[in-house]
């Protein structure tokens, strides 16, 4: 276990790397002057060198590569120019709001997803499994945005029971959360009802009924669990996405989280905490990426254990 | 004794797939007394198992289906039961050890808690008592260091050692009939003699009855009292071991023993039946081992044989071949 999690981890490094090298690239190799870029077409000539010699685009580009990863490692990603403070900390600001609509549509997602591919598979191909199947597949194929506006239309200015946004305590994150849950539900229930019918022709289930247990006990102690085995990487993923899907969400419900200081500062021309929040998300996606592994681990003792 | 222990009669089991319904299993009947050990022997796909799932109450749904028959254990007629309680006797009255006992086994599972769980959902039994027990029971199929395996997972098992464990979660509530499927195919020739011995000795300790199935006529000489040998889903022969063995009244049969791998002896001696397995979508006309047989004529393609008495022994051992006077002779003959 230990050789593995040190493997997961080294691992994890690289791909932090590889999402800080692309931001970097992605500044400095696109046609034209990054400065150019950073302050738009309106800016004057000399603060375009100022900003150029700020930058130290003329020293050769492995040295600012080296400069701009020792700056990164010290999450030093210079100031907002429209706040005048430090875009780390713009950021960090921000996160914990983000993260906490990510994990509350990751717990509805898991109960609701779940519980539904479970009910589909038990039924399938009857009325219940259909009905399932259609919601699934209406829920994955709506635009979270549109669904975000039917959802406050209805809920909030019609009928008044949730509020429509802002931050506040749980309430006004429901809307929101399952907004952006619905596409990660869709894929539970799939995941589910399909692992869970593979799981079912499975010998240990024939064994399980071999020793009398009740179908109920057959289905949710024997079958569930290793069908839950590829649900585990597949809500670490979705966890991730669910960081990044919050851009939109968080516009639509006005919610303060990075995805809309992101937005903002994109069309802010912010360019220093658009890098912040871009290592920030990529950050998170990482990090869950390495507890899923070791989750999957713990679900998966052939894995825990080494082959 | 005035019924057997249980009483197969007439049991039809149905599959439909893709290209059409085949009977898996067709018209098979047999008993089995209290005590004794019946062999199940036959070709691949020749029916074996899915008499034993039906007895079980396990043939899988909704492709099969019985269709047919009658399964009688200690007086009452299972189908006629709802499934729901007719599977309650599993696991307390019959219990079945499989072929594969890697994938039998739930991966995720210790295997202490898949030994300890009959005791705890079927007896009500706390938890430190069900572990206690799983210990016992390692410990009496032979598992060693059991007190400490208990916490482990299958993939941690050798494959022996797996089908012990599946051996001592058959066992764990003393049933009064054991099947075993294949419980040595999937093991070494080694191991595979050991693991008989230890059923062999169990069944004589917990005078269990038991279905030992088999496609190795071989393996199962040491255990079993009768012998019964399915070809295409049918019962082609069936008797007392011995009767069987030395008296052979079915070609299918010959050819089985022809097959039996000797130890010491010289390797060409293994003759495999010529032909392959018959497809059950498009069975012959009359008796479906024909095509493969050498005594075939044609009285085999026009009428389907029953299983009629063999003179040598009337009361017990029957055998379904027009020619099966034939045969005997030539197997007394050498
Ligand atoms: N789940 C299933 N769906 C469709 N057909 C099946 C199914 N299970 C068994 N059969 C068919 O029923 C027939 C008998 O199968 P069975 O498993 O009883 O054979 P067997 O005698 O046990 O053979 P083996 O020695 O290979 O285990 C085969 O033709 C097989 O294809
Ligand atoms: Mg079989």
């Amino acid at each position: 276990m230990t050789a593995y999690l040190i493997r997961r981890t080294l691992f994890a490094v690289f791909v932090l790397w590889g999402a800080v090298t692309i931001v970097f690239l992605v500044l400095r190799l696109v046609p034209g002057d990054p400065a150019q870029l950073i302050l738009g077409s309106d800016a004057t000539q000399e603060e375009i060198a100022q900003l150029r010699d700020q930058m130290g685009l003329d020293r050769p580009l492995p040295v600012q590569y080296g400069k701009y990863l020792s700056d990164v490692v010290n999450l030093d990603f210079g100031d907002s120019y429209r706040y005048h403070r430090d875009a780390m900390d713009l950021v960090t600001e921000r996160f914990p709001a983000t993260v906490q609509l990510a994990v509350v549509a990751t717990v509805i997602a898991l109960l609701l997803g779940i519980s539904l591919g479970v009910v589909a598979a038990l039924r399938v191909n009857r009325l219940t499994d259909r009905l399932v199947s259609v919601f699934a597949l209406l829920s994955q194929s709506m635009p979270s945005f549109w669904i975000g506006i039917v959802f406050i239309l209805v809920f909030a200015r019609q009928l008044h029971l949730l509020a429509s946004g802002g931050k506040g305590g749980l309430d006004r994150m429901i809307l929101p959360g399952i907004t952006l849950a619905l596409p990660f539900i869709a894929i539970l229930i799939r995941l589910t009802r399909s692992g869970l019918l593979d799981v079912v022709h499975e010998n240990y289930i024939q064994t399980a009924r071999a020793k009398g247990l009740s179908e109920r006990v057959v289905i949710l102690r024997h079958a569930v669990r290793n069908a839950l085995i590829p649900i585990v990487t597949v809500t670490g993923i979705e966890f991730g996405k669910l960081l990044g899907g919050a851009v939109i969400i968080e516009t639509v419900f006005a919610w303060p989280g990075v995805g809309r200081l992101l937005i903002d500062s994109i069309s802010a021309r912010d360019y220093n905490v658009v890098q912040a929040a871009i290592l920030m998300i990529a950050g998170g996606f990482v990090l869950i990426n390495l507890v899923v592994d070791i989750l999957y681990g713990y679900l998966d003792p052939r894995i825990r254990l080494g082959r | 004794m005035d019924h057997p222990l249980l009483s197969v009669q007439d049991l039809t089991v149905q599959f439909r797939t893709r290209a059409g319904t085949i009977t898996a299993v067709d018209r098979v009947s047999f008993d089995l007394a209290e005590g004794e050990t019946l062999a199940i022997l036959g070709e691949t796909g020749s029916g074996k198992s899915v008499t034993a799932q039906a007895v079980m109450g396990l043939v899988p749904r909704p492709a099969g289906q019985v269709t047919g028959g009658r399964i009688i254990y200690d007086g009452t007629d299972l189908l006629t039961r709802p499934p729901s309680e007719a599977r309650r006797l599993n696991g307390t009255e019959l219990a079945m050890v499989f072929q594969d006992p890697l994938s039998s086994l739930n991966p995720v599972l210790r295997v202490g808690a898949q030994i300890g769980e009959l005791f705890r959902r079927r007896r009500g039994a706390s938890r430190a008592e069900a572990r206690r027990k799983a210990i016992e029971l390692m410990d009496r199929v032979g598992i060693p260091a059991a007190a400490r395996r208990v916490d482990d997972y299958p993939h941690q098992f050798s494959g022996g050692m797996r089908q012990r464990v599946m051996i001592a979660m058959a066992l764990a509530l003393q049933p009064r009939l054991l099947i075993a499927d294949e419980p040595t195919t999937a093991l070494d020739v080694t191991v595979q003699a050991q693991i008989m011995a230890l059923l062999a000795d169990l069944k004589a300790e917990h005078r269990m009855a038991m279905i030992l199935i088999s496609h190795d006529l071989g393996v199962v000489a040491g255990v079993a009292d009768r012998a019964m040998l399915m070809y295409a889903g049918r019962v082609v022969e069936t008797g007392e071991l011995r009767e069987v063995y030395e008296t052979t009244a079915h070609p299918y049969t010959r050819g089985l023993m022809a097959s039996i791998p000797e130890l010491d002896g010289p390797r060409e001696r293994l003759q495999p039946i010529p032909g392959a397995p018959p497809d059950l979508m498009r069975l012959p006309s009359g008796c479906p081992f024909r095509p493969r047989c050498a005594y075939a004529t044609d009285i085999c393609a026009s009428q389907p044989p029953t299983l009629a008495a063999v003179p040598t022994r009337p009361d017990s051992h029957r055998a379904a071949c027009h020619h099966a006077e034939e045969v005997l002779a030539d197997v007394v003959a050498g």
